[in-house]
């Protein structure tokens, strides 16, 4: 036992990594995180003051956000395959998926500033009302996260290049990244479900058109 | 990326291989070094909330009085109460997970000793980025739950709410770090044969707080983070003429505050079912039923937290159903304090002061619940809602409780921590001052709530009636405060003329006593592995045929495992936890004070993640550690 003490894969009692374990348990906390964001956004959104005499929720565009949902969902797809060839250790395969997962998360952000963009021409800002704060700030730190994880995979890009022997042989660091890519990518589901599709129900947006 | 951190890295910090002295405080990953780092700062906080309250009693000592202003009042029941809560008893509890928990579920250390550093250095200045608001035109005065719209940026102009919100948000990292760090470590590196049924009642509460921790701080984080948003960028969560509701504040406030309650109760009543069976000499009286009455406390304590809320106005139905989940919740608790007295029946009783604490706490805790039951009847809680009964309600369940119960773990583990023996007599006649001088200073506050005196108020008139027993409570303070005073006492004698503890002083049940105090700085020269419940116990006695324990001969194994000491390769100290904490903490302290502030700490904070998640955890130039026993 004694000996045994200082390989990189520790024994454990679960046989889980601990690092994946604690992966886990942080994304038990954004649970929480996001769930207290979207209960907020939940509550607040029809007690908002009405912006060019409709009810807020008009100014949501789904079809446009219907694409980035789904870019976001096909970047999942690509950290699937990054975390596969990660574990075949095929270091070509995986850089290429790797960036490919951050590409699409990069395009999914560059989506949510021209809609960002959108709404402050419109005059929706985080002070105009009830609405704008409790939906900027839920997708603002999706978005913040979502930057973080594309930070963190550009960072494997470039790790591979110069200190190869820790992702190869070490897939757990890609699985990782990975789990927290997906966890971002499912939260942006929910949100896409509760504030865009579930918001838009009953409502009449015509006269204006926004 | 890698090739500047190399090169910056080896520039600015070699890394501190075998460090000593204050660098090796600094830059410690030794989870028994940063236990005992938890434990003197939350002591060092204790003092100072306890100046705090002290204030407040002088005050309060006589009518009409004039002593404190009311400014610098609203500032201390506000900063007492943060303290004592984030400052004092959650880091006394995290000092005992980090000294305890590793010894005894077997393992060397934790499962992240770097990010165990990491999370004390964030507590200790997210503590001061809080504290530090004193010098900077007033610290926060809104209350420790700071309801909103008081917190708005009209009833509160200055930045002592913004150091609240900060300090708060820093201590939550801090917080949610140990947390994961400790789960892991549980669920992970308990020893081999230790199935979580066999696992000490104390790591069994401690996971069941880390998983509280967990799931409630988000909660809180977004709250402060919604309010931080409506005092720096023009939003309107709170803002009631934009039609929000403050109310949403409260629930979501009480939604992690709750939670919270048990967070700070949990760790004790874990010590106190390690230290009721060690000096009755006997196991524990149901441990399945006390661990799943843990268990359960933590589930139901998110199911109560409108209790706090009985007087908003939720109506009957809401306030009907948070107050029967509330008497439920009592229901798991009492089982626990039947448990806690049934393992006392029948036992060889040995009156130490670690027995004396826990016994304080089991009947405190009792006086505790049951007002605390009192308020589940919300027409009753209406009565006493924001009165000094409430006052005296939350200082017997968490003086009388987690205090109590943080003693009774300070006296027991001493001697493993230091390897001297405390002073016996000075520490049964701290905890007479301190039981006498708490029931002195907090019972009276049940008649005087009773009496319908308000809390956070800073003076009463004269005619009310109340002087009498306010100048009474305010006599037993000098009691606590000269109880302390005698425990600093036995500290310092105990340092000087301790006699030596050995392995073993208490005849106790669990692994960290197996080992010498204190214990070598990889804790186990081989791993144990455990059969039972109790399983130092079971090394030393088989049971007779009447129950009684029979001494087992020591066996030649001791003498063997002697020769094993070498390569064991512990985790290397390092300078980054102590960086990125300075980072956090400069990035939040930049939003009160200078933007520039933020930006500084943000490139730390990002140098540090980068040098950090690239440096092994074990040098490669490390000596190994068999040479190092016992050294702080």
């Amino acid at each position: 036992m004694a000996a045994n003490t200082h390989p990189p894969e520790h024994h454990t009692s679960t046989g889980l990594n601990h690092r994946k374990l604690l992966m886990w348990t942080f994304l038990g906390s954004e649970c929480l995180f996001f769930g207290t964001l979207i209960a907020n956004h939940m509550i607040n959104r029809n007690k908002a003051a009405f912006i060019h005499d409709l009810p807020p929720s008009c100014i949501l565009d789904i079809p446009i956000t219907s694409v980035s949902t789904f870019v976001l969902l096909m970047s999942s797809v690509a950290m699937v395959l990054g975390v596969a060839a990660a574990e075949r250790a095929d270091v070509k395969q995986m850089r290429i998926w790797i960036l490919a997962t951050a590409v699409l998360g990069i395009i999914f952000l560059l989506f949510q500033v021209y809609e960002f963009q959108a709404f402050v021409n419109e005059g929706l800002t985080i002070g105009t009302n009830l609405f704008g704060s409790t939906f900027f700030i839920l997708t603002g730190f999706h978005g913040a996260h979502v930057t973080l994880g594309v930070i963190w995979l550009l960072s494997l890009l470039v790790t591979s290049y110069k200190r190869n022997d820790l992702l190869v042989g070490n897939p757990l660091n890609v699985d990782i990244a990975g789990l927290y890519w997906h966890f971002v990518d499912i939260v942006w589901i929910v949100i896409f479900t509760v504030v865009y599709l579930v918001g838009a129900i009953g409502l009449t947006c015509t006269e204006v058109g926004l | 990326m890698v090739a500047a951190n190399e090169l910056i890295g080896g520039v600015l910090a070699k890394r501190p291989v075998a460090p000593t002295g204050v660098v090796g405080w600094i830059t410690t990953i030794d989870h028994k070094r940063i236990g005992i780092l938890y434990g003197v700062t939350a002591f060092i906080f204790f003092i100072l909330g306890g100046i705090e309250a002290f204030l407040m009693r002088i005050q309060l000592a006589s009518a009409d009085s004039s002593l404190v202003s009311p400014e610098v009042y609203n500032q201390m029941f506000t900063m007492h109460g943060t303290t004592m809560i984030f400052l004092v008893v959650m880091p006394m509890g995290a000092a005992f997970f980090n000294f305890v928990i590793p010894l005894m579920i077997g393992a060397r250390d934790v499962a992240f000793p770097r990010l165990n550093a990491f999370s004390y250095w964030t507590f200790l200045f997210g503590a001061i980025l809080l504290n530090i608001s004193f010098l900077t035109g007033g610290a926060p005065n809104v209350g420790w739950f700071g309801y909103s719209p008081l917190t708005d940026n009209i009833y509160s102009g200055g930045s002592g709410v913004d150091y609240w919100i900060l300090g708060l948000q820093v201590l939550g990292v801090s917080s949610l770090a140990a947390a994961f760090n400790f789960i892991v470590t549980i669920v992970n590196m308990r020893a081999p044969g230790m199935s979580m049924m066999k696992l000490p009642v104390f790591a069994w509460m401690t996971l069941i707080v880390s998983f509280l921790l967990v799931l409630a701080f988000p909660v809180l984080t977004v709250a402060i983070t919604l309010l931080l948003f409506d005092r720096l960028f023009g939003t309107t969560f709170f803002d009631v003429s934009a039609g929000a509701n403050p109310l949403i504040w409260q629930h979501f406030f009480w939604a992690f505050g709750h939670p919270e309650v048990y967070i700070l109760i949990l760790p004790a009543m874990g010590i106190v079912s390690e230290v009721l069976p060690v000096f009755s000499k006997k196991p524990l009286f149901g441990y399945t039923v006390v661990v799943f009455s843990g268990v359960l406390i933590g589930f139901m304590g998110w199911g109560v937290w409108s209790h706090h809320m009985f007087t908003v106005g939720l109506g009957p139905i809401a306030n009907s159903a948070f107050a029967l989940i509330t008497m439920f919740i009592a229901v798991p608790t009492g089982i626990k304090i039947f448990n806690w007295i049934a393992t006392m029946w029948g036992g060889s009783i040995k009156f130490s002061t670690p027995m004396l604490f826990a016994i304080g706490f089991i009947t405190m805790f009792i006086i505790g619940g049951l007002s605390g039951v009192m308020h589940a009847v919300a027409p009753s809680d209406t009565q006493q809602s924001d009165t000094y009964f409430i006052v005296a309600h939350l200082h017997y369940v968490l003086f009388g409780g987690s205090i109590f119960g943080l003693f009774a773990g300070i006296y027991y583990w001493w001697p493993k921590i230091t390897g001297k023996m405390m002073s016996e007599l000075l520490g049964k006649v701290q905890f007479w001052l301190f039981f006498i001088g708490m029931n002195i200073t907090f019972f009276p506050m049940h008649f005087l709530g009773m009496d319908g005196m308000p809390r956070r108020i800073v003076t009463y008139a004269g005619e009310s009636g109340w002087e009498f027993w306010n100048a009474f409570s305010t006599a037993g303070v000098f009691l606590i405060g000269l109880s302390i005073v005698v425990f600093i006492h036995n500290v310092i004698y105990t340092a000087r003329n301790g006699k030596k503890a050995g392995n073993d002083p208490w005849d106790a049940r669990t692994l960290e006593w197996s080992i010498s105090s204190p214990p070598p700085e990889y804790n186990f020269v081989e791993i144990p592995t455990v059969k039972d419940k109790d399983a130092f116990w079971d090394e030393k006695y088989s049971q007779g045929p009447d129950g009684r324990p029979i001494p087992k001969v020591q066996g030649a194994a001791e003498v063997a495992v002697k020769e094993k000491e070498h390569n064991i390769h512990m985790p290397t100290p390092s300078y980054y936890p102590v960086l990125l904490s300075v980072g956090i903490t400069l990035i939040a302290g930049g939003l009160v004070s200078h933007l520039s502030v933020s930006i500084i700490g943000g490139i730390l904070a990002l140098f540090a993640v980068y040098s950090w998640a690239f440096e092994p955890a074990t040098a490669p130039d490390a000596p190994a550690s068999s040479e190092k026993e016992g050294a702080y």
